[in-house]
Formats: C-alpha cells, sequence, structure tokens
C-alpha cells in the first residue's frame, strides 16, 4: 500500500463513518484543492455518488474563476449544491482585525445555513499542516450550538473512535484531510486527475496557492503551469501555504479567536 | 543497536498504529512517533528545537516564535511552534496534542507532542494512540516522576514497544555524568518492570539544541547516539496482511439497488469468491465481487484498505458484524476480561454499565468485578471497589450480547475498544481473555422462558423487593425515590410502589380496616415480586402497621426481600406532617390513622433500621443504598480469578 493509498483509506473511512453516524450531513465545498479532493474522496467512498449536500457558503468575493467551476462541476458531478451567501461585513465582530472580520463573515453564512438546515454533521477539508491551530483539531470535532470551539476541553479520539453523540442543536465537524499535507493533496490531484481552478496555475509569473476572498488573499511568486510543476516548487519551498492570507498575520491570536467562534 | 533494532523489528511487524501513514513503505511514508513524559520535562521545547536544528522550518517561524516569546518577556520558548493557543502559551504547558511533519535526512516523520500535566491526559492518549515509537522525555534535575511513570505505562498498554528515553535539562545538572547516570537507572528500572528495554538513553537539552541533531560538546562522557540518531533507527510497523483477516462491517450501501457492504480490512486479506462467516450472527455468503469508483477493478484485497463487496447471498448483514474467514473467526462471548485505562472524571464502579466498541461494534456491558487496579508508582496490584480518573485497572465486563472478540495479543486492532459512557467516549479497554458464553442466551430455544436467571445478568444485578416500613412522616417515600434516582443513574432497573399512588389506583377499594390494609399488603406483596422476578428492584413504601402483614409480604415474595424500618419518633413525625394528615387525625377528620388510633408494631427484627432523627438523609441513603447493593449483586458467576501481581 502506498502512502497516498494509506491516506485514501483512512479519510474513505472518516467519511464512511460520518455518514453511517450523523444525518443530516453536508460537506463545505469552498471550490478550492482539498474540497475538490475531499468530493473526490467522497466519490470513492460512496462508489460513485455523493450523498449528501456539498455546501457553497459563498462571500460573493471569488473569483470569477471560481464561480464558472462551481457551474459546471455541480452539474457534472451530479451534487446536491447548496448555495448561500454570507451576511454583509458590518454585522461581524468588530474587535477583530480587518481581514480576520472579513474572513468571519463566512462564519455567519455558516451558522445560517446551519440553522436552515440543521445539520449534524459538516465535514470540512482542513489540514494540520496549514495552521497550528488546526494542527490541534479533532477528526470529530464537536461544535456547540452557536458554532463554539471547546479547544480547552476536546474529547478524547483514539483508535479511529470518534465522538459522534451530540446534545440537540451541537453538531460535529468532520475532518476528513486533516492527515494531508498540501503536497499529499497535489500528488493526489495528480494521481487521480482531479480538476482545479486555474488560479492555482501561473499566471504573469504569479500564482495562487491557497484560495481565500479576493480582497484578503495575494498570489505568490510562481512559474508553475503544471500540477508537475506545483509539486516540484512545493518540494523545496520554505514558505508556509497560508503565507498569502491576510488575516493569518494580523495577530497572534487572530486565527485562534476565528476558528474558537467556528471559523474553519 | 542492531540487536534491539531487530528486536524492535520483529514487535513493530505485530501492530500496526492507526495512522495511516504509518502502514507504507514508499518513500513519501511519514513515521509517527510522539513525545510524552512529566508536566514542563521539556517535550515540546525538544520537537521545536528538533525542527530548528534539522532546517525544518517554514520562512519567518522563527521571527513569529521570537515574537510571541518576547511579547511574554522570557527566553525564546520553542514550545510556542506547537503550543499555539494563547492559554497554553500564557501558562507555558501544553493543553492538547498536536502534530508536526518534518524530515531528516533519511526519511520523513509526523510528530505527536503530547501534553504531560496530569489533567489532560486523554489528550496525550489521542495523540499517543497514533505513534508508532515514542521518546519518554525526563527532567534531569527532577528526576523520574508520577506522569513519567504513567505514561511509561500506557504507552506500554497502547502496545507501542519502541520506546527510546531523553533525559532533558542536562545544562541544569552542569552536563554532570553521574547524576545523569542515576535518572537513566531510576528509570531503566522501572521499564523494565514494564518488560520495556529503552532503544536508547541520550542526555540532552532541549533548549540549547545538546545532542539534538549533533554531538554535544558538553557532554563528553556520552558516546552514544543522538535524538536524530535514534530515529531514524526507529522501525515502521507493516500493514498485518499475514494475519487473518478481520473486516468489520462499517455500513451497508443500497446503491444502484444492489446491497454493498463496506468496511476496512483490520488485518489479513480476501479475495473475490471467499467464504465469509460473519460473527456474531456466524451467517455465511460468498464474496460476489469487490466494488470501486474510478479505480482499477480489483479481485483482492488487504489490510489497511477501504473496500466495498457485494455478497453472493442476499444475507442481513449489519454494521458491528465482523466478517472473517471460516476457519479462523472470533471468539464469542458475553463476559471479557480487559486491561482499561479510566479517562472519566467520575469513578468506575463495580455494576456501573457502558457501552464497549470494538472496531465497528457496540456492546452493552457492565462492570462484573474490578479485579485490581494498578498502582502507577510500584506497578503493583491493588483491591478496590473504584476506579478513578486515569487510572488503570483490570475489569470482567459482562455483555447481555454476545460479543465477536479478538484478545490483544492476536489482533491489536479487534482486541481493543473504547469505553462510552453517554456517548463520552471515558476509557480504552485491551481485551486480556474472551471469556464464557451463557449457554441459555446463546441457544435460542422458542420453548423456554426466560428466566430471571437470563434476565440478572442482561440487568448485571438481580431483583429485589426493598420493604420500607414506618409512621406516615418517618420519611419513606423521600428515602425511597432517592434511591430509586441514584440507582437509576447508576445504571440499575429500579421502581418505587408507593402506598399513596397504589392506593389511588390497582387498592382504590380498599379502606384503612385492619383487613382492608392486609389485602393492601397482599396485592402489593404480589405486585413487587412479579416486578422482582422481571429482574428490577422494587421499593415499596408503605406505613405496614402489622407484623403479621409483613412476613406475609415477605412469604409471598420469596428470597430477595428485606424489611426496612424507617424510624422517627411519632411526635417528630407529627411535627414534620407533609401531607397535614396527622392534623386532620387528630382533628378526628380521619378514622384509623396509624399512631394515632391505631397501633404501629415495630418490626422485630428487621433487615435494617434506619433512624430518619438521627441520621442526615444522604447517611441514610448511603445505610440504603449498602443493603440493596448485597442483596441485587450478582454471584455464581465465573469471572476470571482476581489477578494479585501486574505480571507484564
Ligand atoms: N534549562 C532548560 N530548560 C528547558 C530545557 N528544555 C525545556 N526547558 C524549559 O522547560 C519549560 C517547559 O518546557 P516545555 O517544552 O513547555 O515542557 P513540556 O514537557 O512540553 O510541558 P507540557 O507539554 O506542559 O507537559 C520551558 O520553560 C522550557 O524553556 C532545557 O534543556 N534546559
Ligand atoms: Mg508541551
Amino acid at each position: 500500500m502506498s502512502h497516498l493509498d494509506a491516506l485514501e483509506s483512512q479519510s474513505i473511512y472518516i467519511l464512511r463513518e460520518a455518514y453511517n453516524r450523523l444525518k443530516p450531513l453536508g460537506m463545505l465545498w469552498s471550490l478550492g484543492k482539498d474540497s475538490n479532493v475531499m468530493l473526490w474522496l467522497a466519490r470513492k467512498a460512496f462508489l460513485g455518488h455523493v450523498p449528501f449536500a456539498a455546501i457553497h457558503v459563498d462571500t460573493g468575493k471569488k473569483f470569477p474563476e471560481m464561480y464558472e467551476f462551481r457551474e459546471r462541476f455541480s452539474k457534472e458531478w451530479n451534487l446536491n449544491l447548496i448555495v448561500r451567501d454570507c451576511p454583509p461585513v458590518d454585522s461581524v465582530d468588530p474587535s477583530l482585525p480587518p481581514a480576520a472580520r472579513s474572513a468571519a463573515r463566512k462564519t455567519e453564512g455558516l451558522k445560517r445555513v446551519m440553522n436552515e438546515f440543521g445539520f449534524k454533521g459538516i465535514i470540512a477539508g482542513i489540514r494540520r499542516d496549514e495552521q497550528a491551530t488546526r494542527a490541534k483539531e479533532r477528526v470529530f470535532s464537536p461544535r456547540a450550538d452557536n458554532g463554539a470551539w471547546n479547544f480547552r476541553d476536546q474529547p478524547p479520539e483514539f483508535w479511529d473512535h470518534f465522538k459522534s453523540d451530540l446534545p440537540e442543536g451541537a453538531h460535529l465537524r468532520v475532518h476528513p484531510l486533516l492527515a494531508w499535507t498540501e503536497l499529499d493533496i497535489w500528488r493526489y490531484i495528480e494521481r487521480e486527475n482531479i480538476p482545479v481552478v486555474s488560479l492555482y496555475y501561473t499566471k504573469n509569473g504569479k500564482r495562487y496557492r491557497s484560495l481565500g476572498d479576493q480582497d484578503i488573499t495575494s498570489p505568490v511568486e510562481s512559474n508553475a503551469s503544471t500540477i508537475a510543476e506545483i509539486i516540484q516548487e512545493l518540494e523545496t519551498t520554505k514558505t508556509s501555504e497560508r503565507a498569502g492570507r491576510a488575516m493569518d498575520h494580523e495577530r497572534e491570536d487572530a486565527f485562534e479567536r476565528l476558528r474558537a467562534s467556528g471559523y474553519m | 543497536m542492531t540487536q534491539t533494532t531487530s528486536t524492535a523489528a520483529a514487535i513493530a511487524e505485530e501492530e500496526l498504529a492507526s495512522n495511516p501513514a504509518a502502514n507504507t513503505n514508499d518513500d513519501k511514508a511519514r513515521f509517527p512517533f510522539a513525545i510524552v513524559g512529566h508536566v514542563d520535562h521539556g517535550k515540546s521545547t525538544l520537537i521545536g528545537r528538533l525542527l530548528h536544528d534539522t532546517g525544518s522550518l517554514p520562512e519567518g517561524k522563527l521571527a513569529e516564535l521570537k515574537a510571541a516569546s518576547d511579547k511574554r518577556g522570557g527566553v525564546l520558548e520553542w514550545s510556542f511552534l506547537l503550543d499555539a493557543f494563547q492559554a497554553e502559551r500564557d501558562q507555558g504547558i501544553t493543553i492538547d496534542t498536536t502534530q508536526i511533519f518534518f524530515s531528516t535526512a533519511k526519511r520523513r516523520y509526523v510528530i505527536i507532542d503530547a501534553p504531560g500535566h496530569k489533567e489532560f491526559l486523554k489528550n496525550a492518549i489521542s495523540g499517543v494512540a497514533q505513534a508508532q515509537a515514542a521518546f519518554l522525555v525526563i527532567d534531569a534535575a527532577e528526576g523520574v516522576r508520577e506522569q513519567s511513570r504513567r505514561h511509561a505505562l500506557i504507552l506500554h498498554i497502547l502496545g507501542l514497544r519502541q520506546v527510546a528515553v531523553l533525559i532533558n535539562k542536562i545544562d541544569l545538572i552542569d552536563h554532570d555524568a553521574d547524576r545523569y547516570a542515576a535518572v537513566a537507572a531510576e528509570i531503566r528500572h522501572y521499564l523494565g518492570q514494564l518488560g520495556v528495554t529503552p532503544l536508547a538513553l541520550v542526555p540532552i537539552s532541549a533548549r540549547n539544541g545538546d545532542n539534538i541533531a549533533s554531538r554535544s560538546e558538553k557532554t563528553p562522557w556520552y558516546d552514544g547516539p543522538t535524538v536524530v540518531d535514534v530515529l531514524d533507527n526507529f522501525v515502521p510497523a507493516l500493514a498485518p496482511v499475514d494475519q487473518h483477516l478481520r473486516l468489520p462491517v462499517q455500513d451497508v450501501f443500497k446503491f444502484d439497488h444492489r446491497r454493498i457492504v463496506a468496511g476496512r480490512i483490520e488485518s489479513g486479506r480476501l479475495r473475490v469468491g471467499d467464504q465469509l462467516v460473519f460473527s456474531p450472527s456466524g451467517k455465511q455468503a460468498k464474496i460476489a465481487s469487490l466494488e470501486s469508483w474510478s479505480a482499477a477493478p480489483q479481485i483482492a484485497a488487504g489490510a489497511g484498505q477501504s473496500i466495498a463487496l457485494t455478497l453472493d447471498d442476499e444475507l442481513f448483514i449489519q454494521r458491528g458484524d465482523i466478517a472473517t474467514h471460516v476457519e479462523h473467526q472470533p471468539h464469542l462471548a458475553h463476559q471479557a476480561t480487559v486491561r482499561l485505562f479510566w479517562l472519566d472524571t467520575a469513578p468506575l464502579l463495580a455494576g456501573d454499565r457502558l457501552k464497549l466498541k470494538v472496531a465497528t461494534s457496540e456492546y452493552p456491558v457492565f462492570v462484573e468485578r474490578i479485579h485490581a487496579v494498578i498502582d502507577v508508582g510500584n506497578l503493583a496490584a491493588t483491591q478496590s471497589d473504584r476506579i478513578d480518573q486515569n487510572a488503570v485497572a483490570e475489569v470482567t465486563l459482562r455483555s447481555p450480547a454476545l460479543m465477536a472478540l479478538d484478545k490483544f495479543d492476536e489482533f491489536a486492532k479487534t482486541g481493543r475498544g473504547v469505553l462510552l459512557r453517554d456517548g463520552d467516549i471515558v476509557g480504552g479497554a485491551i481485551v486480556l481473555h474472551a471469556g464464557a458464553v451463557d449457554q441459555s442466551r446463546h441457544l435460542y430455544s422458542p420453548t423456554q422462558s426466560i428466566g430471571s436467571a437470563d434476565r440478572a445478568s442482561a440487568n448485571g444485578h438481580r431483583g429485589a423487593v426493598l420493604w420500607l416500613t414506618g409512621l406516615s412522616g418517618s420519611g419513606k417515600s423521600t428515602l425511597a425515590v432517592s434511591a430509586e434516582h441514584r440507582l437509576f443513574q447508576r445504571g440499575r432497573q429500579v421502581v418505587v410502589l408507593d402506598g399513596d399512588t397504589l392506593r389511588q389506583g390497582l387498592n382504590s377499594d380498599l379502606g384503612f380496616s385492619p383487613e382492608a390494609r392486609a389485602e393492601n399488603i397482599r396485592r402489593t406483596a404480589e405486585v413487587a415480586k412479579l416486578l422482582a422476578e422481571t429482574g428490577l428492584i422494587v421499593f415499596v413504601s408503605l406505613i405496614s402497621p402489622w407484623q403479621a402483614d409483613r412476613e406475609k409480604a415477605r412469604r409471598i415474595v420469596g428470597e430477595n426481600f428485606a424489611e426496612i424500618y424507617v424510624q422517627a419518633d411519632i411526635e417528630t413525625c407529627k411535627s414534620r406532617d407533609p401531607k397535614g394528615l396527622y392534623k386532620k387525625a387528630l382533628q378526628g377528620e380521619i378514622k384509623n390513622f396509624t399512631g394515632i388510633d391505631q397501633p404501629y408494631e415495630a418490626p422485630e427484627k428487621p433487615d435494617l433500621t434506619i433512624d430518619t432523627t438521627a441520621l442526615t438523609e444522604e447517611q441514610a441513603l448511603q445505610h440504603l443504598l449498602d443493603l440493596v447493593d448485597g442483596l441485587s449483586a450478582l454471584n455464581g458467576y465465573e469471572g476470571r480469578k482476581p489477578t494479585d501481581s501486574y505480571t507484564i
């Protein structure tokens, strides 16, 4: 069994656990590389089907390429797509620094989706190697009814036994990609031939490594125009993936606060 | 070094850590290892330093750590690399486990940091359970401490055999060889008792980087490996494809009008055409096909793979069934002796009900017997009737359901499980022994009715009748209801038959003459007997003033009857008068009122007297519950003999 096979198998196991234990279940589809891999893994787990909703919490600030991608592949992959807008920025905690505040709109948007559909499980494509508080996540991570993450008291989780019983109103975030790295994601995309938005490839000497909102994400210097070149670039780089995300650098605790209140 | 490594290799092949990256042998595989040890002994610091010294930190990270350290006015804290929460940085303590990737010149790794504080053992285990090897970090100045020992013991229970010891903060003991040797000897001895020979012991300074990536000049007396050397010599486990097949059913899909059985192969291999047996039901069928999407068609699969298959026969298979080949099935048992670690703040007591979840199966169980609690200090087995948070113990669990189990030393993945209480994971257990099968339950016979012994074994206790007699206002009902609550919380089947309530229904045709009272008691006793025979613990709360009537009740119920005299003098009862009845009786509004115009015969030989004027409510309750425990306890069930020594 290769490294990628092992990661794939573990993610399939997690997705099947979520599908068996948590109803109703939804998957966040941000249109980025990770969530495309996640959808792909779901189709592997459920033999070509995606037996739950794919949710796009739309900030309205995505790149036009991403909206085109959404229209095309939601049809091609036969997704049960839910798109919901986020509230305006002035409805978000004003004590957050500007970029984090803008990102927090997504948390609010997600809360609205939760209220509307009452999901018990939300599958999200975060990875440990992205950010230090994400590195401390559980695979099945409980969220209170207001979406808050009680990171000071996470439930024990070992031997692939996940906590799946929750009080009314609370939900579980399910993280099938926690053990993957950015490189694993690209190698898997290459191996499986998974479509991704063109923004990841170079254009005028720059490309996006991570796709957030247009106003708070910046591209990195790169000439990589194929997946193989992206992989090659990542094998030697020493900059972190989220270097282009403004909100990660505003204040030491900005990301923790965002995540504690329900951000992915 | 070669010799220890090859032993480790042999052991490593037997076990398979749950980390997916582990089961692989390509050059992209990442070897997961954990750092454990007592709080503040320098685990997180070591990891930060290791990443820095091997050039694995991303750009700008060091500056970020410096800023975070300066802000808190201290020296550079390498631990901040992992201790990402503000609360962790402010208090200088790791709260939750974390994972970070890095590589040496030889290979890739996942480092698992574990908190050392006792309060966060559940978090430490959540991380360490995914490792294939561990470094036990010990502060050279403080020496071996309680959590150093506890973590070592937990490593052992988790089945982790590749362990190396790092004696840290060697700068604090002036790089002194003798003081190092003393700490080394102490931990060597402790690990020796667990049967663990550390692969290496290394004197280090995590903060200063001594003996981490390169040999330090400050310890000229040490000529062993560096941390990186030890790391590169750990041996990765291979997926247990050569063991017998274990495929726990995770789900049954009904996509595309077919029934598709989904699950992960935990050990062994299978191929299309194999005859499978599903335990515990014993149903059999052949594999008709292996199903997949966007992958080359398969005819065989092995350990570690998440698969989907169809059968040649439409059996009723469900999640929790475990598929194996016919010749090598798991044990079927109603009873299992396990070694467990307990993580809940509320202790585990004999008789408590839990769920045991093994792979995808969940079984209701109760604690039949606590054999021993392990003293973490000296590993001695001690007798105890409770298992406190973070303790390690050996117990026998019994289930009304037939469980399909393996022994941990034969099949790691299906020989271990978690304990659940109210949906929370409260402990982990490894199966030492899969015990007896209750024949009566195993063999279904339509002509044979279910007896009270069957019910008792299903409930985890016997039925019983606790007959509470005493004056009106003596406290019978209060006691009965609090006992009912307490026992219900402990998972007992329990009910209260209250005189007042019965008189509104079953006995509504009866008055208060001596004859009517006798009939009242006869009926109540018959009902209590029926309920006790169906397995309930029954509290009867009835004045029952006559000795002769109470004796009749005892005869009706038979065994498991206890007469409890709830005692309070008439003056106290009058003054309590919760229902205002004494007042009415004294004014002549009620006739035949016990204690006023009818006598109360106090029991001559009650099984228990509870004086509610002398005891607090809680004390009274404890007396009653002690009696209940004795009366309803199961006995005559064979369990494993108590272990008096903890043999590893
Ligand atoms: N003098 C000295 N101090 C050290 C050394 N290693 C770590 N420390 C200090 O010891 C303290 C505790 O270090 P941590 O790395 O947070 O300890 P830990 O074992 O991770 O603690 P928990 O995770 O909370 O159990 C910090 O202040 C470190 O700077 C060392 O080699 N020498
Ligand atoms: Mg720490």
